[in-house]
């Protein structure tokens, strides 16, 4: 089995733990940079002249949904790597699954995050707007995903079976985000709130959201890295585990 | 074997199987029209006896959208059916080590199944209509009957692409709605908003009914070609 992209789970049992060097300078890199954050989200920046200090949810926010926006494209990348690529290599399978998890748990602080900032500035939690419809329905979707991974079967079956659906989800965003669009397009009600309001952000606050994408990129990748390891563990554990009940089988056999 | 003979020869067998077990007529059927009813149930909220027609009640403005909601929840029973018959026997396998075009497998399926669907969406409508007390003006039946056929190609479509993906699995039962209705959520906002206009609820023009339409034609067909496209590794994998 060839293994482009992560270690073989063999170098990663042997190991005893999924860290490396690389992960470990990664780790601490996303630790400064957190701390570079919390330093320049609730200190430095300043509170925004209409939404006070309920501005600063943006220094999550923002960095979340672009988290889990750029781990559902890798999920789909790494899809169609699989599916495509002459290798079949089960790294990339790991890889999407591993995205695909860490993506949904950023939607889901996304979802949080700006709910709270919703029911702050909008003074509701929930706007059927089309961004946050689409979002919630592409949460939904990748949920779907991750329970594909775990229907069973060999690691190429899984592998394969869930990368049509991971590539099947490039095919329904599109759709239903037009689609939703469409339907609030022609059925907003007059609102005062203007979910798409322009912020014009002033200097130390575009920082402070640059710092916090960087420093949620980081994390992302540290997690990705780590979880893909463990996923590979995971497999070897499942491919030994049957090797030792047939073994197992065949002692029995013999004894008998 | 052309594949086009093939399609027919798999719709055909499913309507076959569908006309000797008459599952469709005996429990599909059934479980929509009680759904509309207990729609009735839920959200009647005004609509006495004797009630001028100038109020419209809640049924009425809802209806359309309704119907498209028994047909999605009847989908996720056809399609566990369509599919329960293939797994049942290993027929899919069988199909499969026949060496069936799994694209000709698929249109066959989307086939059969978009045909039990219109049949239960034309009833749908029809006891929307009476039951609700929606009209549908002379006008709106041309786009009431595109709205049909498009919503109806889509939905099966993305119903036999995830049937074959979760046939054969334990927990298919509750997978399938988890995986299918966030898929069809467009077929749902389009054809319930050119439903509405067709029928005119809620003072909604007739023109505003055929941009829905291009949607539900994109969607059908997005997914007519990617799911034929994706259907055959999918079973290729089923156990």
């Amino acid at each position: 089995m060839n293994e482009t992209l992560t270690s073989t789970p063999e170098a990663t049992a042997r190991r005893a733990g999924t860290g490396t060097r690389a992960t470990r300078i990664l780790g601490v890199l996303t630790v400064a940079m957190m701390g570079w954050l919390v330093a320049f989200g609730l200190g430095f920046s300043p509170a925004d002249r209409d939404q006070a200090d309920s501005v600063r949810i943006m220094y999550v926010h923002v960095p979340t949904v672009w988290v889990a926006y750029v781990a559902f494209a890798a999920t789909a990348l790494c899809s169609a790597l699989y599916l495509f690529g002459k290798k079949k290599s089960l790294g990339f399978d790991r890889f999407a699954g591993a995205s695909a998890e860490i993506g949904v748990v950023f939607m889901a602080l996304t979802l949080v995050s700006g709910m709270l900032w919703g029911r702050i500035t909008w003074g509701v939690y929930w706007q059927w707007d089309a961004r946050l419809t689409t979002t919630a329905l592409l949460f939904v979707s990748y949920i779907g995903y991750l329970a594909v991974r775990n229907l069973g079967g060999s690691h190429h079956q899984r592998a394969k079976r869930s990368a049509v659906i991971g590539m099947l989800v490039v095919l329904e965003v599109p759709l239903v985000h037009f689609s939703v669009r469409m339907w609030r397009s022609l059925h907003q009600d007059a609102s005062v709130l203007d979910p798409d309001g322009d912020v014009t952000l002033d200097g130390l606050m575009l920082f402070s959201l640059f710092v916090g994408v960087i420093a949620f990129s980081l994390l992302y990748a540290w997690l990705l890295l780590h979880r893909s390891r463990g996923l590979a563990l995971q497999d070897m554990i499942d491919d030994q585990g049957l090797d030792r009940a047939l073994d197992a089988r065949r002692a029995e056999a013999v004894a008998g | 074997m052309s594949r086009w003979r093939i399609v027919r020869l798999i719709a055909a067998k499913d309507l076959r199987i569908e006309r000797r077990s008459r599952v469709m007529t005996n429990q599909v059927l059934p479980f929509a029209a009680v759904t509309m009813v207990m729609f009735a149930f839920a959200l009647d909220a005004k609509g006495a006896p004797g009630d001028n027609q100038e109020a419209s009640t809640v049924l009425e403005l809802v209806a359309p959208g309704l119907v498209w909601l028994a047909t999605l929840f009847s989908l996720l029973v056809l399609v566990q059916r369509a599919f329960a018959v293939e797994s049942d026997d290993g027929a899919l396998d069988a199909l499969r080590v026949a060496g069936v075009d799994p694209v000709a497998i698929y249109w066959g399926k989307s086939l059969a199944l978009a045909a039990q669907l219109a049949v239960l969406e034309v009833l749908l409508l029809v006891t929307a209509v009476f039951l609700y007390g929606a009209e549908v003006p002379l006008g709106g039946v041309a786009l009431l009957a595109v709205t049909l056929v498009l919503a109806t190609t889509g939905l099966a479509c993305v119903g036999t692409l995830y049937g074959g993906l979760t046939a054969g699995f334990s927990g298919r039962e509750s997978l399938l709605p988890l995986l299918v209705l966030p898929v069809v959520a467009p077929v749902l906002i389009g054809a319930t908003r050119a439903v509405e206009s067709a029928l005119g609820t809620d003072g909604v023009a007739l023109s505003e009914g055929w941009p829905w339409v291009g949607l539900l034609a994109v969607f059908a067909a997005a997914f007519g070609v990617g799911g034929a496209l994706a259907f055959g590794p999918l079973i290729e994998e089923a156990t």
